[in-house]
């Protein structure tokens, strides 16, 4: 018997990111960019709404970052990113034709199909609303299959709603009841005024056959399931996307738990039937 | 019937050689400033001949023996992680390529000699399979540590001499090597000639047990090796009772236990980097000056630095109470939950490094204590009236 030279593929080890280029960039507010990428190798990258991938700028760092492309596209991706770091400060001012590294997608999505035949409600808070995007354009995509659609969406102020021409879209031309609301309106803001949860009791839906599927900060989204339920819609027709610390995006560096949950392979969307007992801990 | 097999520290000696000889870098207990860790060996001469320690909270010491024991301590100072899993492992390195494909990603380390142990604690054998079953054996599996394991030798060792701090026979998980090994040692001392009492766990165990010539064993071998065993079950200054582990763990949530236990915490990391199981990791990435060349390192993190939790804005977990109840947490209930069997091997090694001698057998129990208090002041206290609107 002889020892046996240990050898590894490179190919199958998700910890090596598959390289993709940046073709468009746009800006959305003032610390918020939208990257737009193909893959160097044409290969898609198709993902369910609500997943994530691990989006790298090489030497710097590699950061998760929700897809808010549309689903139906995969031969772009999608990414949506707050410049709140040294990373994410990288990767937004990454220009056309940087090429940065992707892992993924990971993740559980939103599986708002389940919803079919039922109102769907979409409630965003700040750059919740990218994790949602291809959700609601999944959605929109089978529009007859659902009954009344709703999005609520609040911001801190005015410059920091997102997607202003889709928001436009999807209220004209597809069939969203849109309502937005700031905390802070400056002089001339016309618009509403106050946290997202005073848009729920009027936002006209039907609790018992409702999908509802919440994003945003984590004291946001707690108070807005407590409000949807408050209304009769149940925990496990209640879905939620959680931001955890995250390093390999496959359940094997820790960070992300959550109790008993791994965030990045058991979510991060996940029934509040099951993650809501869990928010209401200290420090949990 | 079952083939057992002896031999004596020649037979050891050339176990160890024909390991080598077959290209294997073969590791076992050494004494390094004068603490039994694994380490590189060549021969059983450099095995802690004659060395035995003491532990309890927050206390190691070697001390001479007297006898010509081999493996007379409990559990060295770091398990096997520290070579299937290493602290910092450089997973990729990147170089600039042209313009149309980008950078170039290199695999490090693509061919490396497999690791034989030679003297494996029965815990840290455990310890293997958890961090097996754990990186290798769900949805994702982690590359490089399966590539090293994949070719990995282990001959582990019943532990003779357990510690104060020891408490793997209430866990099940010694103080003989169970599953998993390919060979399972235990040494015979002070009781007839020194010898070691052999059982192969595998095929190619078998065949190296052939290969330096070790003969059957005796009934009077056999029993011997049993009263190593048994006496070693009973030298265990620790037990941990798990069957209500998560129930207790989970009714603790909001103790104020955490308090008591975060005054002498220093959140130091002592711990998770000594446990055997413990096995998580960050990633660094880093680029030379001129932004061109990048390298991605994995190394150890542990959950008691606030950084592990951090995310935009702050750490999810800021205060060192909460830091200590997600480890004893995890590590006893949420472990079971995710991966099927307690995370612990009871090793002792997180009080024995521990420098405030934080004892998690002790913590649980007051815990449990707590845990039953609530309850029962709950079940004959008086039920708060229902709200009346």
């Amino acid at each position: 018997m002889t020892a046996a030279t240990a050898r590894e593929t490179v190919g199958t080890d998700p910890m090596v990111p598959r390289l993709f280029r940046v073709v468009h960039t746009r800006r959305d507010t003032r610390d918020t960019h939208t990257l737009v990428l193909e893959p160097t190798d044409g290969v898609p990258l198709p993902f369910r709404p609500g997943q994530f991938t691990m989006l790298h700028s090489f030497g710097v760092g590699e950061v998760p970052i929700s897809i808010s492309g549309d689903p139906a596209h995969p031969e772009v991706l999608e990414h949506t990113i707050r410049n709140v770091g040294a990373v994410t400060a990288s990767l937004v001012a990454a220009q056309p034709g940087t090429i940065l590294g992707v892992r993924g997608p990971f993740g559980t999505g939103w599986e708002v199909g389940d919803g079919k035949g039922g109102d769907v409600v979409f409630v965003a808070g700040g750059i919740g609303l990218a994790p949602l995007r291809p959700a609601i354009l999944e959605v929109i995509a089978q529009r007859s299959r659902y009954g009344r659609v709703v999005l609520l969406y609040g911001s801190r102020t005015p410059e920091d709603l997102l997607y202003a021409d889709d928001l436009r879209a999807w209220a004209r031309d597809g069939g969203v009841r849109v309502e937005t609301t700031v905390d802070n309106g400056p002089p001339g803001w016309t618009g509403r005024v106050g946290f997202v949860t005073d848009l729920v009791p009027r936002a006209g839906f039907n609790p018992v056959t409702a999908f509802a599927h919440i994003c945003g900060p984590e004291v946001m989204m707690r108070a807005v399931a407590t409000a949807l339920r408050d209304r009769g819609v149940s925990g496990t027709r209640l879905r939620l996307s959680m931001e955890r610390n995250m390093k390999c995006g496959i359940g094997l560096c820790g960070h992300c738990q959550l109790r008993e949950l791994f965030v990045c392979v058991d979510g991060p969307v996940f029934d509040h039937d099951r993650i809501g007992p869990l928010l209401s801990k200290w420090e949990l | 019937m079952t083939d057992v097999r002896v031999f004596g520290s020649d037979g050891l000696d050339a176990t160890i050689a024909v390991l080598r000889r077959r290209g294997y870098d073969v590791f076992g207990p050494t004494l390094r400033d004068d603490v039994v860790t694994y380490g590189p060996i060549e021969s059983v001469a450099d095995l802690p001949v004659g060395r035995g320690d003491e532990q309890s909270p927050a206390r190691y010491r070697s001390r001479a023996r007297g006898d010509g024991a081999l493996f007379g301590y409990a559990a060295p100072v770091q398990s096997a992680k520290a070579q299937f899993l290493p602290s910092d492992e450089l997973l990729w390195t990147s170089r600039p390529g042209d313009a149309a494909s980008g950078p170039v990603i290199e695999r490090q380390a693509a061919e490396r000699r497999p690791v034989a142990f030679v003297g494996l604690r029965s815990c840290d054998l455990a310890a293997v399979l958890q961090q097996d079953r754990i990186l290798t054996q769900r949805a994702h599996a982690d590359v490089a540590y399966a590539g090293r394991r994949a070719g990995a030798f282990l001959i582990a060792v019943t532990c003779s001499d357990p510690a104060d701090t020891c408490f793997c026979a209430s866990l099940g998980t010694g103080p003989s090597p169970g599953e998993g090994a390919d060979v399972s040692l235990t040494e015979i001392v002070g009781d007839g000639p020194h010898r070691f009492v052999a059982t192969p766990g595998s095929p190619r165990g078998t065949e190296l047990l052939d290969a330096v010539g070790a003969g059957p064993a005796s009934d009077e071998d056999v029993a011997a090796a049993h009263r190593v065993e048994r006496r070693a079950v009973t030298r265990m200054g620790r037990e941990l009772r798990t069957d209500d582990l998560v129930g207790v763990l989970y009714a603790s949530t909001e103790s104020p236990h955490w308090d008591a236990v975060a005054e002498r915490c220093l959140a130091c990391t002592n711990c998770t980097l000594v446990c055997p199981t413990c096995f998580c990791t960050t990633i660094t990435d880093a680029g030379d000056l001129t932004g061109g060349a990048a390298e991605r390192r994995r190394v150890w993190a542990s959950c008691f630095t606030k950084d592990y939790s951090y995310i935009h804005g702050g750490s999810v977990r800021t205060s060192t109470q909460a830091r200590y109840r997600q480890w004893i947490t995890h590590k006893l209930a949420t472990w079971q939950v995710q991966f099927g069997s307690v995370g612990c091997v009871g090793c002792g090694r997180c009080i024995t490094w521990c420098p405030a001698g934080i004892d998690l057998t002790a913590e649980v129990a007051t815990l449990r204590a707590g845990d039953t208090a609530l309850k029962s002041s709950r079940a004959a206290g008086p039920r708060p009236s229902p709200r009346e609107d």
